[in-house]
């Protein structure tokens, strides 16, 4: 049988944007170890309704672990404690009677806060929008098979493509920088054929997008790769400086 | 008077899309930029139609309720995606996945539409391995398939368990290329709130800005709405959190029609509910029946842990009432069964609501190492939320609603009844009948939004005057925002003591326990009265937090269980007037003693479109009939023996 838990919350509490943040604490006496991490905030939301105070706002959708929507930062580690796994599909077995949980937003310039733990995100789709695609238009694809693509290179691809946009690697880096995310997109398309065309430009125009969006460098910590929910292998980021470095040079 | 034309072209099932491609009207590329088109939801139907749309030239304006166009629940789905390439030369063809698809819908659905999702299924393909989705395949490095549920041929094309997000990612991609190119104005954090209908016509749309709280108005000379289905009626689904029907709804309080709206898809094999906080659902493979085999206790409250249990106590139901397809069954069965088990007070774990999925008997036979090899994902999911180990006790599953077919009644240009308004996806009812074959929901946004809309919207507008503008300040901008605002401030200013959740979850239950898996007369009438009491004290007694001008997603909430009160009566009206049981449609008056469905093809071989006419206090809805003619097709009564 299930056994009710006390678990010691503190979290972060924003009212907008350019507001002034703190912490808030509060104990929840109900949570159940089969409750998932974003079901006890649910918990925690009905208690303060009930107590006509305002919910605390946080981003969330498929609850599956597939949309990358939620992002929070537990205990310090984006996503919290478990391996390979996204906050939503954390469940709270992983966590014991009377432990203290601090919840907060992933800090980053890049990632302002919008209320409590919900940041604007959007420089992720700006860095996509530089050049995460294959220009290709619809109608104008050719038969599927037409072109055959080693299994090995298309498992690869894939490997690279699972990223959730979640944005854990952001939080987890020391210096904020979002080259797990950026390289991911260039790895996937650049190991198939009908993204190697655009290759070079793809990689230029990326990269420079995401410094214009204030995220930092990266100096091989190896955070993100250690949080990131989809497990997205840190030699993208090898990839990516090698592609960059010969497209500049070639030009 | 409202005229259910489908628009269906003449002339044989093979040539009605390509001579209708050949007769619709074209706007010439020059022109194409005077026209704006909106499009909400950026799913596999609205991102699709959005990034080929603006391809093609038009300008288009996209919305989504998430922060990314990327989020959108397309995302979620695992299987795969279906077209007739016949790669694996099994004897597959544009016919053969129009036959099972139209069949699997239990003939609920028009011949031409579902012929031309199966003609247009291979151009999917292709597109998606030309924007670089990174489908599976053989070491030949061609692409590999598989089988799935109703289908003799394996023609599902799948990328491992994320078929859904790969498929989505490409359409993002695409669309953020032409957002890039100045193609899509593109709108995050924005919900649609009510359509706008100037002179009869679809002529925009009025948005809350979710992170402002500014009710915002849009202008344009279409709208498409690809805004999903409506599974969260049920509070729990596996749909994501914030899918909802309130754009779909909004859209038929101003007159478009809503079509089949209890046609309810329940999968049978999810994780079952372990309390009230539980929050959805979470959808596991149906290939686990292959080897699992299904069971309860055969004594009421025997709580022994389930190893415990001796064989002769074990009910192996689907096995002992389905001696030939064991445990098998399609879909609708399977998940019949185990709330008739459930609700004889044999249901196992803590709430009663699950039975067991043993696999005890397939690793003995085929050892641990086959059964690892075969699902060892799915259990491993499992035990990360069950917190149970299902290779030395059995899974415990139950069935949970997963996708909607009913929607807005669309023509064959997927226009709703108001011109200038068209639906696609899941948003509209037009493909799958009364029951969805699985692989088959990510083929038809893609075949919406990447080949159908892009030419039909252009046979519409092609009779628009390009550069037509009423501007925002016109009377039916005025009163739709009036409208949006409205509802927003009676939400906020009823103050009352239940929470939205508490609500909803209410609301939930009553939809489960009579308009879900099986309906009675009964039950349905029941449904009706105890939705409206709910919904009354939901105005009088409901606490929505915060403020207007801020973020709040208690406040979104709020808008959309108010929307699915209303709609769940009218799955209950639906469900009602229809005395036959087909697909995911059983009205347990008219079964045979296996619990088959009984179809009344003489009286209910028709689309049901409902008109809303008013709501105070109880829903008034006008039922108008699109009757189907199967020309190409027989009828035939669906038998799993």
């Amino acid at each position: 049988m299930s056994t009710n838990m006390t678990i010691h919350l503190r979290y972060w509490r924003q009212s907008g944007p350019t507001a002034k943040g703190y912490f808030e604490d509060r104990t929840l006496s109900t949570v159940n170890e089969h409750m998932s991490f974003l079901e006890m905030l649910d918990v925690l939301n009905e208690e303060l309704q009930l107590e006509g105070k305002d919910p605390v706002e946080f981003d969330y959708d498929c609850r599956e672990g597939i949309c990358g929507s939620c992002n929070l930062v537990i205990n310090g580690q984006a996503h919290g404690p478990k391996k390979g796994t996204a906050c939503c599909q954390l469940h709270m077995r992983n966590y014991s009677d009377g432990d203290h949980i601090t919840i907060e937003p992933p800090r980053a310039s890049a990632f302002p806060v919008i209320k409590d733990l919900v940041v604007d995100r959007s420089a992720f789709d700006r860095i996509i929008e530089a050049g995460g695609y294959v220009s290709v238009k619809t109608g104008s694809a050719q038969e599927a098979n037409a072109r055959p693509i080693p299994k090995k290179d298309a498992d690869l691809a894939f490997d690279y493509a699972a990223c959730i946009g979640c944005g854990a690697c952001v939080a987890a880096c020391p210096n904020a920088s979002a080259s797990l995310f950026t390289s991911a997109k260039i790895s996937h398309l650049s190991h198939l054929p009908q993204g190697d065309v655009e290759r070079n430009n793809r990689v230029v125009a990326m990269v420079e997008q995401m410094e214009e969006e204030g995220f930092g460098d990266c100096s091989n910590f190896g955070e993100c790769e250690a949080v990131c929910p989809k497990e997205i292998s840190i030699a993208a980021i090898a990839d990516m400086r090698r592609d960059y470095a010969r497209a500049v040079i070639q030009g | 008077m409202i005229s259910l034309d489908a628009k269906i072209p003449e002339g044989p099932l093979e040539q009605k899309w390509s001579r209708h491609k050949k007769e619709m009207k074209l706007v010439a590329p020059n022109n194409r930029r005077k026209y704006e088109v909106i499009i909400v939801g950026t799913g596999l139907a609205g991102g699709a139609a959005a990034a080929s749309m603006a391809e093609m030239g038009y300008k288009v304006k996209s919305f989504c309720i998430q922060d990314s166009a990327r989020r959108a629940h397309s995302i979620a789905a695992q299987g795969g995606i279906n077209a007739a390439k016949n790669y694996p030369n099994d004897g597959d063809s544009v016919w053969r996945l129009f036959y099972d698809t139209i069949k699997g819908g239990d003939y609920r659905s028009r011949e031409a539409n579902v012929y031309r999702l199966a003609e247009v299924s291979n151009s999917i393909i292709d597109q998606a391995v030309a924007q670089g989705v990174p489908f599976a395949r053989e070491y030949s490095g061609l692409l590999a398939n598989r089988s799935f549920g109703g289908a003799q041929v394996s023609r599902t094309f799948y990328a491992r368990g994320q078929t859904g997000q790969q498929l989505l990612l490409g359409a993002y991609q695409a669309m953020m290329r032409q957002v890039e190119l100045g193609g899509i104005e593109y709108y995050t954090r924005h919900e649609m709130l009510e359509v706008v209908i100037i002179d009869g016509k679809a002529r925009g749309i009025i948005t809350r800005d979710l992170v402002t709280g500014e009710i915002c108005r849009h202008e344009a000379d279409a709208v498409i709405l690809a805004t999903g289905g409506y599974g969260n009626v049920f509070y729990l689904s596996t749909n994501a959190k914030n899918s909802n029907v309130t754009a779909a709804w909004r859209a038929h309080k101003k007159g478009a029609l809503f079509a089949n709206p209890s046609f309810v898809q329940v999968h049978p094999t999810c994780i079952p509910v372990s309390g009230d906080y539980q929050s959805k659902l979470t959808l596991m493979s149906e290939s686990l029946r292959n080897d699992g085999r299904v069971w309860v206790p055969r004594k009421k409250g025997d709580d022994r842990h389930p190893n415990d249990i001796p064989e002769d106590e074990r009910f192996y139901y689907l096995e002992e009432k389905y001696p030939s397809f064991g445990n098998l069954v399609p879909r609708d069965v399977a998940s019949r069964n185990a709330k008739v088990v459930c609700d004889q007070g044999l249901g196992v774990g803590e709430t009663g609501l699950a039975v067991y999925l043993d696999f005890r008997d397939a690793i003995a036979r085929d050892g641990k190492e086959v059964i690892a090899a075969k699902y060892g994902n799915l259990f491993d999911m499992y035990a990360n939320i069950a917190g149970e180990d299902p290779y030395s006790q059995p899974m415990r599953i139950f069935p949970a609603v997963h996708y909607t077919m009913g929607g807005l009644w669309v023509d064959y240009n997927l226009m709703t009844n108001i011109p200038g308004l068209f639906a696609a996806g899941e948003a509209n009812f037009s493909d799958h009948g009364a029951n969805r074959l699985g692989a088959s929901a990510l083929m038809q946004g893609l075949s919406d939004g990447y080949f159908l809309l892009p030419s039909t919207i252009g046979n519409y507008l092609a009779d628009v005057q390009p550069g037509t503008r009423y501007g925002t300040d016109h009377e039916a901008f005025e009163t739709a925002a009036m409208q949006a605002q409205d509802s927003i401030d009676r939400l906020l200013n009823i103050n009352g003591k239940r929470t939205i959740i508490d609500f909803h979850r209410t609301l939930g239950r009553i939809v489960w326990d009579k308009i879900g898996i099986s309906r009675t007369k009964e039950g349905l009438e029941e449904a009706i009265a105890d939705i409206r009491s709910l919904r009354d004290e939901f105005w009088t007694n409901v606490y929505v937090p915060g403020e207007k001008n801020n973020y709040n997603k208690y406040l979104e909430f709020a808008g959309r269980v108010a929307d699915f009160f209303e709609l769940a009566e009218l799955m209950a009206m639906d469900a009602l007037d229809r005395d036959e049981s087909c697909g995911c449609h059983l009205r347990e008056e008219f079964q045979t003693e296996e619990g088959e469905a009984i179809r009344n093809d003489e009286e209910f071989n028709y689309v049901s479109a409902w008109e809303f006419k008013d709501r105070n206090g109880v829903l008034e809805e006008e039922l108008h009939k699109e009757v189907l003619n199967f020309e190409f097709v027989e009828l035939k009564q669906r038998s799993y023996k």
